[in-house]
């Protein structure tokens, strides 16, 4: 057994209670380790929140805050409208931290009027497609046929009916310097992504693909293999964007179908049953051509 | 009654999630390791590290804290070199 002691290094202390193979906790480790210590973190509401910050203890070796689940981004501006009134503007990094509960859903007005202002953070979204914290509810990110508590598959429904809303396209239309997606199994892309933004002066998104253990039904030595194969499937489009112009796309270097990419998840597992299911994989398929078609993912 | 609203800064690290490893546990193959690094990148804990000694090759190889490993087993899965094996911990 090893006897080896971490010096715990990093931003963000271990004790949380983010379950084994957390693809959130994972990201927001990443996130904070490439802003640096000179940063302040405004946080939503939701498991990044809940599983570090149980009272009376943090992990968060950064400065870091929490009110409520809609307003991180306004929070922000609070606080950026302080640094700025203390002659302070620009000294510090500006992180929001939220959910896709948080991003898509609740605060989305808020973060719409900061972008519009053209507050100075970096709002990073953890994706994980639904309300895992609250015990899997589907949100504004939940994908076609996914089975959460809310739309689960029986005779007349195959799981969501909905397709997920398209944060990227709605962070574009606020014409940010700085959009794109990154996604947990390719941290060094993440962190490269973390660094280029906060260069950039302006509101910035980022948004993180990230498997949940429980809400995916998934094993959690899966986590990084599941949100891979969304990125090779064409599932999860690997992508960048500054000043509105495509600047950046992970190629695909080993294709698959999305078939491949459902099948290890719960969520997805009704998919598999019957004849119906092969239809909706066909349709998620769809989706997924149509992502490696706009945005050129094939590598020839 | 005052309740204070503020925590200080990482004291999460009390309480040490190692309990939480149900069957298996990383085991590490020193000589195995090349030192790359990537398993500090993914571990959820962020408790692979390394340890700043060389085996005899000349690496520096990594390690984990088996306090707070929960025992996912993504560090085992990232390596490039298959240096770290889950395997059922003796108790």
């Amino acid at each position: 057994m090893s006897k080896y002691k971490s010096p715990l290094p990093h931003l963000l202390n271990p004790g949380h209670s983010a379950c084994a193979g957390c693809g959130m906790i994972i990201a927001a480790r990443l996130v904070l380790e490439a802003a640096g210590e000179n940063t302040i973190a405004a946080n939503a509401t939701g498991c990044s929140e809940v599983t570090t910050t149980q009272y009376p203890m943090s992990a968060f070796k950064i400065p870091w805050i929490h009110s409520l689940f809609e307003n991180p981004a306004s929070l922000a501006s609070g606080i950026l409208a302080a640094l700025r009134h203390k002659g302070e503007e620009g000294k510090t990094n500006m992180l929001v931290l939220g959910g896709d509960g948080a991003t898509f859903d609740i605060g989305v007005g808020h973060i719409s009027g900061a972008w519009k202002r053209g507050e100075n953070f970096l709002y990073v979204c953890y994706d994980n497609e639904a309300y895992q914290n609250t015990g899997y509810q589907s949100s504004g990110s939940t994908p076609l046929d996914a089975n959460t508590t809310t739309t689960p598959p029986g005779k007349r429904s195959s799981g969501s009916t909905e397709l997920k809303k398209d944060m990227i396209k709605i962070a574009l239309a606020h014409n940010l310097p700085y959009v794109a997606t990154a996604n947990v199994a390719y941290p060094i892309d993440l962190i490269a992504k973390v660094k280029k933004a906060l260069t950039i002066k302006g509101p910035k998104y980022l948004q993180i693909y990230c498997p949940c253990v429980p809400g995916w039904g998934i094993e959690p030595n899966e986590t990084l293999q599941v949100a891979r194969m969304a990125q090779q499937s064409g599932f999860y489009p690997n992508i960048e964007y500054v000043n509105g112009e495509l600047v950046q796309v992970q190629k695909i270097n080993k294709s698959i179908s999305v078939e491949e990419f459902l099948k290890p998840q719960k969520r997805f597992k009704h998919l598999f049953k019957n004849e119906s299911g092969k239809v909706e994989i066909a349709k998620i398929q769809k989706i997924a051509d149509e992502n490696i078609k706009n945005f050129g993912l094939d590598k020839k | 009654m005052k309740i204070p609203l503020t925590a200080k800064p990482g004291t999460s690290s009390q309480v040490k999630t190692g309990n939480w490893r149900v069957l298996l546990c990383p085991e590490v193959d020193h000589e195995k390791c090349i030192g790359c690094g990537l398993c500090e990148k993914v571990c959820p804990e962020g408790i692979c590290f390394s340890t700043g000694e060389t085996n005899s090759k000349g690496k520096v190889f990594f390690e984990t804290d088996l306090d707070y490993c929960k025992g996912c087993g993504l560090c085992a899965d990232i390596c490039p070199v298959k240096a770290i094996a889950m395997k059922e911990e003796k108790k």
